[in-house]
């Protein structure tokens, strides 16, 4: 069911709602963008509607509600490993329907990779209930439609945001019942059918380890600084280095923590004793790329990649990811051609 | 439970093999295999994926490299002082593969650690081998691990212990392992078994060495190190195409591995 609700209204429910549940959406920092006089948009906390930003695209996806870029394990006493005590509160996101598909990836990782689920992620997934923010037309950069993640049943409420007011649609029975004195009408949130770009997926039958050596890398190994930028505005990865600190005030205190970590970035697989694997830029690009859109397919059965494009819009080199997939798809279909 | 919680084990006894090599025998308060790993911590300081040399009834032993941090914090610790541990982690080396063959098993520098239990249940139990050659490289005399195995070894079992250069006062065995693999004189090509586990060059080349010899990937296993932070599959940094070391390995055999390109 869907309902017109003014922002004034739509205001006193997240205020009500704020009693259960920690509420976060994309919201605009200003000037808090990595080169001056530029903004971020990332996931934060949001206490009414006018602090979602919704008009732009996140530039931090909603991943960071489920994994923060930094997260203590344990809280350290002398050797007494505790871990945090965490609030009751559920977790209300506002998000597109790319990063809904993100997060069914993440599951993989967290939920289901070896026979250990990780509790930190687990604890916050099986809290949340998603806010399914519509897309009208496609952002630049996105490719959501050749991933098929343009599109999901998988939210609680859609909305679509107006200046003063909200459409929403209510599937959890809970809204449904929160919003019965509101009036009807007739909504579901937008979502694309198209993006600017399109991409070809490489079939992962098709794609062998010749791949792995073509000259194709090198034009990346030239380009990519290896900031990883890619990475941590990626949906998709999930990758983390645990490390531990004591306090500097009372060094027999500490913590255990873990910190994103992204395989485009140096040290990523640096082992004691100095050896390291995949030490120039190009591999790096050709490891992150087989895994968003072959070997995680070939271990999960899924592509990794969603397509919000946010690798593309991030990277300081202009290199896209977009463009990489399909070079990619090329020549796996002309190797296919010359086997025939 | 939470997978990441840690639980102290008391230090028993300390080896040093070198200024930089010790062995931690630690109370064994977990079952474990030869082959697999743990992850071994001082709180405050850090966690690291250390293989498992050796075990007994009571006692877990860890050798370990002096390289960093959290093996500096290790370094720090004394008997009677808690090591934390959790795991064991991955796959392991199953001995009974290797019955009745000709074992050959290839060592180089650390890479000597994780195999060792497998050593010693084959130095009691040789009579389920149909031969056992051991070939251990180390890059001088003073970075030699084990040196009692070794001389317990060598009483009934054919070892060969090389280092890398000849030096002064040295009688043994010089040369890098792979030299000394092209020389072995193997009747029954096909009734071999290798174990091979050492730094990534020496796998490399020892592996080629074995092929000339007409060893097939098939006939060999090895052990892959990588970096991890998890060790349960989550962390991602052991991942080479869809196998993630620290699940499906440590322990690969040579023909699966000649697919994981990093």
């Amino acid at each position: 069911m869907s309902y017109e609700i003014t922002n004034i209204k739509f205001n006193s429910y997240l205020e009500k709602w704020s009693r259960d549940y920690e509420i976060y959406g994309p919201v605009k920092i200003s000037a808090g963008g990595r080169f001056s006089d530029t903004d971020n948009i990332r996931y934060e906390k949001i206490k009414k509607v006018e602090d979602i930003e919704y008009k732009e695209k996140s530039i931090f996806s909603a991943k960071e509600v489920l994994f923060p870029v930094t997260e203590t394990l344990f809280n350290i006493q002398e050797e007494q490993l505790n871990e945090p005590v965490y609030d009751k509160k559920k977790y209300l996101v506002f998000l597109r329907a790319c990063d809904i598909h993100a997060i069914d990836r993440i599951d993989y990782i967290f939920l289901k990779n070896g026979i250990y689920t990780d509790p930190y992620y687990k604890r916050r997934r099986e809290a949340i209930k998603y806010i399914l923010i519509g897309c009208k037309e496609s952002f630049e950069n996105c490719f959501c439609a050749s991933m098929g993640t343009n599109k999901t049943d998988n939210y609680s409420m859609g909305i679509k945001f107006f200046d003063d007011k909200v459409h929403i649609e209510a599937k959890d029975p809970i809204f449904q019942e929160e919003f019965k004195e509101e009036i009807e009408i007739e909504f579901t949130p937008d979502y694309v059918l198209e993006n600017y770009y399109n991409v070809t997926i490489p079939s992962v039958e098709k794609l062998d380890f010749s791949l792995f050596n073509d000259e194709m890398w090198k034009d990346y190994a030239m380009r990519c600084i290896s900031c990883g930028r890619c990475n941590f505005s990626c949906p998709t990865c999930s990758c983390f280095t645990t490390s531990d600190i004591y306090y500097k005030e009372n060094p027999n205190n500490g913590e255990r923590r873990r910190v994103w970590a992204g395989c485009q970035v140096d040290k990523f697989t640096d082992m004691a004793g100095g050896h390291s694997f995949r030490t120039d830029y190009g591999s790096r690009m050709r490891f992150k790329t087989m895994h968003k859109v072959y070997d995680f397919k070939k271990r999960f059965g899924e592509i990794m990649c969603v397509g919000c494009g946010r690798c593309d819009d991030r990277c300081p080199e202009y290199i896209s990811f977009a463009r990489c997939i399909n070079l990619v798809s090329e020549k796996v279909n002309e190797d296919h051609e010359e086997v025939k | 439970m939470n997978p990441y919680m840690t639980y102290p084990a008391k230090i028993k006894k300390i080896t040093k093999h070198t200024d930089i090599d010790y062995t931690f025998f630690i109370e064994k308060i977990m079952d474990v295999k030869g082959g697999q790993f743990i992850q071994v911590s001082v709180p405050k300081f850090g966690e690291v994926p250390i293989s498992i040399s050796d075990y007994n009834d009571e006692l877990i032993e860890l050798t370990i490299r002096k390289v960093g941090r959290v093996t500096d914090a290790i370094f720090n610790k004394n008997v009677g002082d808690n090591l934390h541990i959790r795991g064991p982690y991955g796959n392991n080396f199953d001995p009974e593969i290797y019955f009745g063959k000709d074992l050959i098993m290839v060592t180089g520098g650390t890479g000597l650690a994780p195999v060792k239990s497998i050593i010693n249940y084959f130095h009691k139990h040789l009579d389920k081998l149909n031969s056992f050659k051991l070939i251990s490289g180390f890059k001088s005399s003073k970075d030699i691990l084990f040196k009692e195995s070794f001389e317990k070894w060598e009483k009934n079992m054919d070892v060969c212990l090389t280092i890398d250069t000849p030096e002064e006062g040295w009688t043994g065995n010089t040369g890098f392992v792979t030299e000394h693999v092209s020389k072995l004189d193997l009747s029954n090509i096909d009734n071999v078994g290798v174990i091979m586990v050492g730094p990534p060059p020496m796998m490399k080349f020892t592996g080629m060495e074995l092929s000339k010899l007409g060893i097939k990937d098939e006939q060999i296993w090895v052990s892959f190190e990588r970096k991890m932070s998890c060790g349960i599959g989550k962390c991602g940094h052991c991942k080479i195409d869809e196998t993630y070391i620290c699940l499906e390995g440590p322990v690969f055999r040579y023909d699966k591995t000649v697919k994981l390109i990093d």
